[in-house]
């Protein structure tokens, strides 16, 4: 009977390779790091068609450029592993043997805990400032100072229309916003539960029926954006999608009063009370669903 | 068996169940539950017009489909032909007539704004010949609508007290009352594939009106193929 192959000890080894990894993930991170933020953040969504979205390119560049250093040391532990620790072809020979190491662990520990509560505390900041384009709830928590125009967002099975309620209360199933402006967007819904996404405005709340879910943004200049359903809600969901525009004020008062004269012939029906089929403007409609006749 | 054998019968047994769930999905949300149909055409001053002729019943009929009683369209074919399908292939830059023979009865919008036509010729409609704005939304019965193109058309539907109701489609235009409806719209240059839909809830006995027929290509909804 053969006797079993002994695995032999490893040679003493005398370099340091910590040493050699922290100078290696150093100098990739001082080099990577303004790179990525430099080159790669601007082309991080949503782009800057408003405020809200220009500030979310700048937090997710820092956050983006904050993990780099993370990445640099995975790669280069990863590479140097690879490369250094690696088994002669045909070899039997035991790895370096793995002692615990309290203070690496502590180090490690403190490091992670402190780029995740300085993430934590710099997401809240921001968000705090103008809510960041989402949706906050019927009592919003960050309301920018100002004047701002209020546009109601109503998802449909499978449509958004638009309630413009300081213009006379006309609805539309365009969605035009004047540029250099404020806007509170009210998003509720009629039906099931939709997501309304203006991509380059950096802004997506929910539409939930009897819900009156408030979102700010402030638009820049002109600019036609994709408004998609972001929420599956039925059939026609991947087709619950059009372009909005960011208009200049002359435009958008032309626009307006366009939409005013073809609501007309339809603003006597909606300004019904609800019992009697209308739907004057309200922060949530309830309509009745079963009509049905047929 | 070799690791590399492995790992590549995995990766094709990945990609073939990739193509499928796509071919799956593309079919459902295309072309499932109802064939394409060419609408002929003809032309004036050098652009195509179409002449497209539908009617909505408030129950499709056993002859037209495995689900007699849903709430349905049916178009009309060349030959006369009342068909079920709802995906219709259509020249780009068109003017398309539109005519529409509505049997059911009323059952109300749920947002009533959608009572007023848009999208289409002078925004107006002609119900019995005579042009309107809107309708009453409360009247409404069934909405033609093509959000991409802005375009809704709502028809008002059927008294309750109609002297001749239909039953199982296809109904009857000379036989069933009905309400008929005129329109105009105009196909885009550039072409395309447009989702279009009835707005109204209008499948009895669902959730909310919008289960079966709602959910269910072929029915109250398909597709324009806008072909340059």
């Amino acid at each position: 009977m053969a006797a079993e192959p002994t695995a032999a000890r490893p040679p003493s080894d005398s370099t340091n390779h910590g040493l050699r990894v922290v100078v290696a993930w150093l100098v990739l991170s001082a080099i990577a790091t303004p790179l990525v933020a430099v080159f790669v953040g601007h082309l991080i969504p949503p782009g800057n068609g408003s405020t809200q979205g220009t500030e979310q390119v700048f937090d997710n560049t820092w956050m983006l450029s904050m993990v780099t250093p993370v990445i640099c040391l995975l790669a280069v532990f990863f590479v140097y592993g690879l490369r250094t620790f690696r088994a002669s072809p045909g070899a039997v020979v035991d790895g370096p043997p793995l002692r615990n190491d309290s203070q690496i662990q502590i180090l490690w520990i403190v490091c992670t805990s402190a780029i995740v509560l300085f993430l934590a505390g710099f997401g809240t900041y921001e968000l705090l400032q103008n809510g960041a384009g989402g949706g906050q709830g019927p009592n919003p928590i960050a309301v920018p100072a100002g004047q701002k125009l209020p546009v109601q967002v109503i998802g449909q099975q499978w449509e958004f229309t638009y309630r413009y309620p300081t213009l006379g209360g006309f609805e539309s199933n365009h969605l035009v916003l004047p540029e250099n402006t404020d806007v509170e967007l009210n998003v509720t819904s009629l039906d099931v539960i939709h997501s309304f996404w203006a991509y380059e405005l950096g802004v997506k709340a929910d539409a939930n029926p009897g819900v009156d879910n408030v979102a700010f943004v402030k638009t820049k200049g002109p600019l036609t954006f994709h408004v998609r359903c972001a929420e599956l809600c039925g059939l026609w969901h991947g087709y619950m999608y059009n372009n909005g525009r960011v208009v200049s004020a002359a435009q958008f008062k032309s626009w307006a009063s366009q939409q005013q004269k073809l609501y007309a012939a339809i603003a006597p029906y909606m300004n019904r009370s609800p019992d009697k089929g209308g739907a004057p403007y309200a922060k949530t409609y309830f309509p009745a669903p079963d009509r049905r006749a047929g | 068996m070799r690791l590399g054998v492995k790992l590549l019968l995995v990766a094709a047994a990945v990609a073939v169940a990739g193509v499928v769930i796509g071919f799956y999905v593309s079919n459902l949300t295309t072309l499932a539950g109802s064939s394409s149909y060419s609408l002929p055409h003809g032309e004036k001053n050098g652009h195509p017009v179409v002449d497209l002729v539908f009617q909505t019943d408030a129950a499709v009929g056993p002859k037209l489909s495995p689900n007699p009683d849903w709430v349905s369209y049916l178009i009309r074919t060349k030959g006369g032909e009342w068909k079920r399908d709802t995906v219709w292939d259509l020249p780009a830059n068109a003017t398309v007539h539109v005519t529409w023979f509505n049997f059911d009865g009323a059952s109300g919008l749920r947002n009533p704004y959608l009572a007023r036509p848009q999208g289409v010729d002078g925004n107006q409609i002609r119900v019995y010949g005579k042009p309107v704005d809107h309708i009453d939304p409360n009247l409404a019965s069934h909405t033609f609508a093509v959000p991409a193109l802005g375009i809704i058309v709502a028809a008002p539907g059927v008294p309750d007290d109609a002297k001749r109701p239909c039953g199982y489609g296809p109904c009857s235009v000379v036989k069933n009352s009905h309400e008929t409806i005129k329109f105009t719209f105009h196909t885009p240059a550039k072409g395309g594939h447009f989702r279009w839909q009835c707005f109204v809830p209008c499948a009895a006995g669902w959730i909310d009106g919008f289960g079966g027929p709602m959910q269910t290509i072929g029915y109250m909804d398909g597709f324009l193929n806008v072909k340059a």
